[in-house]
């Protein structure tokens, strides 16, 4: 029933992504896109290129061709740069990997230091035993002490 | 054992930041734009070209002096002074010099419209990304160098050439240089 419920939200969320990747918009795709002479999207820029691109997307759009079609278009053009996220394959990958690696080790450092911090704790010199006979001198000042506090 | 694990982990820890801030130096030393002084070597390229078929080198070219003229077709100085190149691409053309355009951050369909409306017979080539521009240290298009016989830059005009007189001088300088 679970995996039902599962397969059911998965194909919810997968079903608006492929239409978009099919029938994109131009809103879509412009924060995806550089402007390459800007160095910012081209959702933010008013240059003369960003504009050039924003008819060329607009146009191709309109001729039916889908997201993944009008980006290779893009890059075939302007090279992998125009991609505001870089491909999830070869060199460009460790963008995606690396930050991952990085929380990976820096969990492993925190739970490395969490563990030998625990066992300092645990292996330290136990204090004396509380009901252990104590030192006749000390016991001496502890009765005057009580004695005057009760007196 | 602890101390040991210790020193092996600083150790590490000071390769990670050497190597970070190494990257970074060689970024700004490398990646930087500059621009590139009289007498100094024209950084090669080879690069498609536009409305002919093939590649076309700098390095192809040593023995003529050459005008490169990096533009773009929705710049609009690079309109106004298309004609001046066009024209001393022909008067200069016997004596050995050799206009080249680099089209950068352009669709190359556009790059072809322009050349037709303009009438452009010298070479095209097609900077796609704008690596090149970014190694001649253009940072606004138009931009024209001019390079000597034996591959040393003669000069360089930033923006629009605004006269024949202007580009004429600065091919003589590079003839004579």
């Amino acid at each position: 029933m679970r995996a039902v419920a599962l397969l059911a939200a998965a194909l919810l969320f997968a079903a608006p992504a492929l239409a978009s990747d099919a029938h994109p918009t131009l809103a879509e795709l412009e924060p995806q896109i550089m402007c390459p002479v800007c160095h910012t999207t081209i959702d933010q820029s008013d240059s003369a290129i960003a504009q050039r691109m924003k008819d060329f997307i607009r146009a191709r759009i309109a001729a039916g061709d889908t997201a993944k079609q009008i980006k290779d278009e893009l890059v075939a053009q302007f090279g992998p740069a125009v991609l505001a996220s870089p491909p999830k394959k070869g060199f460009d990958l460790l963008v995606w990997v690396l930050p991952l690696v990085g929380v990976a080790a820096g969990a492993a450092m925190l739970g490395l230091l969490a563990w030998r911090w625990s066992r300092k704790r645990g292996g330290a010199e136990p204090l004396e035993a509380a009901d252990g006979p104590l030192d006749p001198e000390l016991e001496r000042r502890l009765d005057e002490e009580l004695a005057r506090f009760e007196g | 054992m602890a101390v040991r694990l210790k020193l092996v982990a600083q150790t590490l820890a000071v390769a990670l930041v050497a190597g970070l801030l190494a990257l970074l130096v060689w970024k700004l030393v490398r990646g930087g734009s500059h621009h590139l002084k009289s007498g100094q070597l024209a950084p090669a390229f080879t690069l498609d070209r536009i409305g002919g078929p093939g590649h076309l080198s700098l390095a192809s070219l040593r023995g003529k002096t050459v005008v490169l003229n990096f533009w773009a077709s929705w710049c609009i100085p690079c309109k106004a002074e298309a004609p001046l190149l066009e024209a001393a691409s022909r008067r200069w053309r016997a004596r050995g010099v050799v206009v080249l355009g680099i089209d950068s951050n352009d669709f190359t369909g556009d790059a072809r419209g322009f050349m037709r409306r303009y009438r452009l017979t010298y070479p095209v080539v097609h900077d796609r990304d704008g690596g090149r521009a970014d190694r001649y240290g253009v940072s606004a298009f138009p931009e024209t160098f001019f390079v000597h016989r034996d591959g040393r830059l003669a000069g360089h005009i930033p923006g629009q050439i605004v006269s024949q007189k202007q580009l004429d001088a600065g091919i003589r300088k590079a003839l004579a240089s």
